[in-house]
């Protein structure tokens, strides 16, 4: 069955498509690589900057491999404490990617059944929910995201380091699930007056099997392309709460972390510190934007 | 006899795209008399938009003309730069196309986008064109043309917007115009008054018609002489009545027959098995053989040429006089 | 002959307001288009009731009325005597579903695009719990493949890799899977050129008569309407304005409007044949006019007509709501 499925997928348009896009092709290399270095981190890192013991205060503060200073052992040079830039950046990519695909999994989530729900019954379940779309649509993401953290430090004063992941999740999902129901929603709309949903009530299909097994398949066409863009603003969001020091504590850091803590020993100097979690953070988000859009001209059956 | 208006000559059209080039016309030839309406008839599929979007030099790209010419009174138009194209579209050949909706741009008045296309074509001033607009719209049967001019294409109903259209098509008096399904979208009642109008229309100008559509009861009730397209290739081309009462094409003979009439009762229509064939898998020879009733060997192998055939010329071997029976 | 579908006063509106922060404001009044405006007639075994009109008649609505797609703002829809609206509100519904199915206009827009065939054509037999397994459910779908001409190879295609005419096929065979009583056809074939328009006709007609099935058809095209009713049903904005069967009415049409269509068609038959003028378009179905709709229109519309709105009368053996021919005068 999903042999036959990829068969489909590698002979249809979208590969091909992508195969003559010089521009997906380098992204998503670039993409794939950050992503298999994040997530086999542990593996890859030369060091681990999360065991303390590792750690060499002498080797503080050295720059990279390349200049008069550096060392090899620390290719990118290292922090305050001695941890290896490199390696921190493995594990800050793959907490970056890790809060960054799991808002926009639990935005999709929410989003959208909200917007199932909403485009499918209509009426005034379908006007509160848009009402209360425009309402978050109206609070700037990072603001909302803050009012979170700060709910979830005065709420769990003690745990806040380990609990910062799940609450990052929430802050940044809360305003990201709208685009998600909004979409979903004009598309339920489209799909729901189509003769097919209208073939399968009168066969007599009952409406919530109608709204799993026709209506959901057919309406989440522009949600991939959605979910590959909101990856890369998730990230950059998170980067942002993590540099404002509303993020990931220092303890895990992520990309935003790095370049805050980084950004102390910008004036004395010390630019490795920041400039390569910088820079890692660009590539990504910036490899993950241009997917996004190559895929949504990609499927867009009148660009082709 | 006098020069043809429009004369297109072996066109060929083709679509390049990864499956490698896709002909959609394949060595189409016909011509059309000053003041002539044809009418050029098909199912969907067949090539008779394409044919008239070659003609008024509106391809799609990447379709592109790939060989043969058009000749508009004797000039050659299909390889002719934008500019030049442009300037010939509007003053000397008309569009009308199927969806009044679209046709018209909603966010000028209707008056606002006749002296336009008048004053692009012809010397007149804005006082002038004005006139000429309102005389035009009067003809094409809007009551009220000196207050409706001013109002938007939304404030029209369908077939009066139809009628705005081709008042637009005939104000710079063109030669010849091009109209693809004129009214399709249209209802039943509207689309009489509409063809009506149309047929009167042209001949007082004196415009040539290119009428392209699927529906033979329009083509019957409208044109002079008729073109049968299938796949991509000319079927039939003859006097509208001849190619109606007497078609040497099987598949016309097949069209006619599959058609519901008004006038008898009958249990079966006739059927022809099969499908037009995609444009990527035509058969060799005769492109209707897999599905014709009589075909001969010679059919599946030797592509026929436009023959004799009685008041019609049909591209079918049956017709071909020079073997004896 | 016994009735099988029977429908009595049947109206729906449809409230087409702005919504209502720009009825407050805009102090705009609710508005309603009344798309099926009291409609009657009946529908017998193994017959084919037509209904044709021109945009905003109100007959793709009555189709969905009958098959339970609306429920009716007024009057009663009857399938074997029973009442549908109130069936399908209750245990029965299944039951009743069962037993009168839907094809539709767009080929292209009624087959689930992510769907094979054999599960499109296979959803009514599983949602009836009409087959027990797999085998069965293959056997059932190859045999309904079958009944329309196509292969047992189609059933693992996807919609997209056939043409229009073989997607409509595919839509019968689906509406056929429970072997229904009563089908109804929402311009089946008007997507559909000539050659294959023939074609899927052919295969209703056959399947009406090895099957006894009984037909409510719509169509806007007079010609494709002769050849396949037994009946036939003129609608004007939401009103049925001649009813007779085949033969009176093209024979012999009454109603102004039938008149009117009638005369109205480019026919390669008769073609340059003599013809009333036609006036006018279909109005605004929100605004319609009063009395009788077509007033406007007609040529023998009087003061009455512009008042009283006729009632359908049966007269000379067909049923006209028109004054004119009441009063004699036509």
């Amino acid at each position: 069955m999903s042999g036959g499925a990829l068969a489909r997928f590698f002979g249809g348009d979208v590969w091909y498509s992508f195969r003559r896009s010089p521009l997906a092709m380098a992204s998503a290399v670039v993409a794939l690589f950050c992503v298999v270095c994040a997530a086999f981190a542990n593996w890859v890192a030369p060091h681990n900057p999360t065991d303390l013991a590792m750690l060499e205060l002498a080797d503080s503060l050295l720059p990279p491999a390349w200049l008069p200073e550096g060392k090899t052992k620390y290719l990118f040079g290292t922090d305050a404490q001695g941890r290896d830039i490199l390696s921190a950046l493995m594990y800050g990519t793959r907490i970056s990617l890790a809060v960054g695909i799991a808002s926009v999994l639990v935005s999709m989530l929410v989003g959208v059944t909200l917007g199932l729900v909403a485009g499918f019954i209509g009426g005034r379940t379908d006007a509160f929910i848009m009402r209360v779309c425009d309402v978050m649509l109206s609070f700037p993401a990072i603001l909302v995201a803050l009012l979170v953290d700060g709910m979830g430090r005065a709420l769990f004063p003690q745990a806040h380091d380990t609990l910062a992941f799940a609450v990052l999740i929430v802050a940044i999902s809360l305003t990201g699930w709208v685009q998600y129901a909004r979409t979903v929603r004009g598309s339920t709309l489209v799909e729901r007056n189509k003769e097919y949903v209208q073939a399968a009530r009168v066969i007599g299909v009952t409406p919530l099997r109608i709204m799993r097994r026709h209506v959901l398949p057919n309406a989440l066409g522009p949600v991939t392309v959605l979910a590959t863009i909101q990856v890369a603003s998730a990230i950059i969001i998170e980067a942002t709460l993590s540099f404002l020091g509303v993020g990931m504590p220092v303890t895990s850091p992520s990309l935003g972390t790095l370049i805050r803590v980084g950004n102390d020993f910008l004036l004395s100097g010390e630019w490795w510190i920041t400039v390569f979690p910088g820079t890692v953070l660009v590539m990504v988000a910036l490899s993950v934007n241009l997917l996004g859009d190559w895929l949504r001209d990609a499927v867009n059956p009148r660009l082709r | 006899m006098t020069s043809p208006l429009l004369e297109v000559k072996n066109l060929r059209v083709e679509f390049p795209s990864r499956h490698g080039s896709l002909l959609a016309l394949d060595d189409i030839s016909f011509t059309i008399a000053p003041g002539e309406i044809l009418g050029v008839v098909g199912e969907s599929g067949a090539g008779k938009s394409l044919t008239g979007a070659a003609i008024i030099g509106l391809l799609d790209p990447p379709g592109r003309v790939a060989g043969g010419e058009i000749r508009f009174e004797g000039r050659r138009i299909d390889n002719l730069p934008y500019e030049e194209m442009r300037k010939l579209r509007g003053r000397h050949i008309g569009a009308i196309f199927q969806d009044p909706l679209t046709s018209l741009n909603p966010l000028y008045t209707v008056g606002r986008q006749l002296t336009e296309t008048i004053r692009t074509h012809l010397p007149l001033n804005a006082a002038q064109a004005r006139e000429r607009a309102i005389g035009l719209l009067q003809e094409t049967g809007i009551s009220a043309a000196a207050e409706r001019i001013d109002q938007y294409p939304h404030q029209f109903s369908g077939g009066m917007r139809q009628r705005v259209v081709i008042a637009l098509a005939l104000a710079a008096n063109p030669k010849l115009i091009v109209a693809d399904e004129p009214t399709t979208a249209l209802d039943v009642s509207v689309q009489a008054q509409i063809i009506s109008l149309l047929k009167r229309l042209c001949k007082e100008h004196g415009a040539a018609v290119m009428l392209v559509t699927h529906d033979m009861g329009v083509i019957a009730e409208t044109c002079d002489r008729v073109a049968v397209m299938y796949a991509g290739r000319l079927a039939e081309i003859g006097p509208v009545q001849a190619v109606i009462h007497q078609p040497a094409h099987p598949y016309t003979v097949g069209l006619m027959g599959a058609i519901p009439a008004m006038d008898e009762d009958r249990e079966r229509l006739l059927q022809i098995d099969g499908a037009m064939p995609r444009l990527t898998a035509i058969p060799p020879g005769c492109a209707f053989n897999p599905r014709c009733p009589r075909v001969m060997d010679r059919c599946r192998v030797e592509r026929p040429e436009l023959l004799e055939a009685g008041a019609t010329r049909a591209a079918c071997w049956l017709h071909d006089a020079s073997i004896t029976l | 002959m016994s009735t099988l579908v029977e429908v009595r006063d049947l109206a729906k509106g449809f409230d087409v307001s702005v919504p209502w922060s720009n009825r407050v404001i805009e102090r705009r009044p609710r508005q309603w288009v009344h798309a099926v405006d009291g409609v009657s007639f009946s529908i017998e075994r193994g017959k084919t009731l037509a209904l044709v009109g021109e945009s905003g008649c109100g007959k793709s609505t009555v189709a969905r009325l009958l098959v339970g797609l609306h429920d009716p703002s007024a009057g009663e829809v009857l399938f074997d005597g029973q009442n549908i609206a109130s069936t399908l509100a209750g245990p029965q519904a299944l039951a009743l579903r069962r037993r009168m199915q839907m094809i539709f206009q767009d080929p292209y827009a009624s087959l689930n695009p992510r769907w094979k065939v054999r599960n499109i054509v296979g959803e009514p037999l599983t949602e009836h719990g009409l087959v027990r397994n797999d085998a069965e459910l293959k056997d059932r779908v190859v045999e309904l493949l079958h009944l329309v001409g196509l292969v047992p190879a189609d059933m693992e295609k996807f919609a997209h890799q056939f043409s229009g005419g073989q997607r409509q096929r595919v839509s019968i065979a689906r509406a056929l899977a429970t072997q229904p009583e009563f089908l109804v056809c929402d311009e089946p074939t008007s997507a559909l050129d000539v050659s294959v328009q023939a074609q899927v006709l052919n295969i209703m007609k056959d399947l009406q008569r090895s099957r006894g099935l009984t037909y409510l058809f719509i169509s806007h095209n007079l010609a494709v309407v002769r050849h396949v009713s037994d009946q036939v049903g003129v609608m004007y904005l939401g009103r049925v304005v001649e009813l007779a069967d085949k033969a009176s009415l093209f024979a012999k049409p009454r109603h102004p409007y039938t008149r009117m269509l009638l005369d109205a068609i480019p026919d390669i038959a008769m073609s340059g044949r003599a013809r009333t003028p036609v006036q006018g378009e279909v109005p605004n179905p929100l605004s319609p006019p009063s009395g009788c709709s077509f007033h406007p229109r007609c040529p023998y519309a009087n003061e009455r007509c512009r008042q009283e709105r006729p009632a359908l009368l049966e007269i000379q053996g067909v049923r006209i709501a028109c004054h004119a021919v009441e009063e004699g005068r036509l």
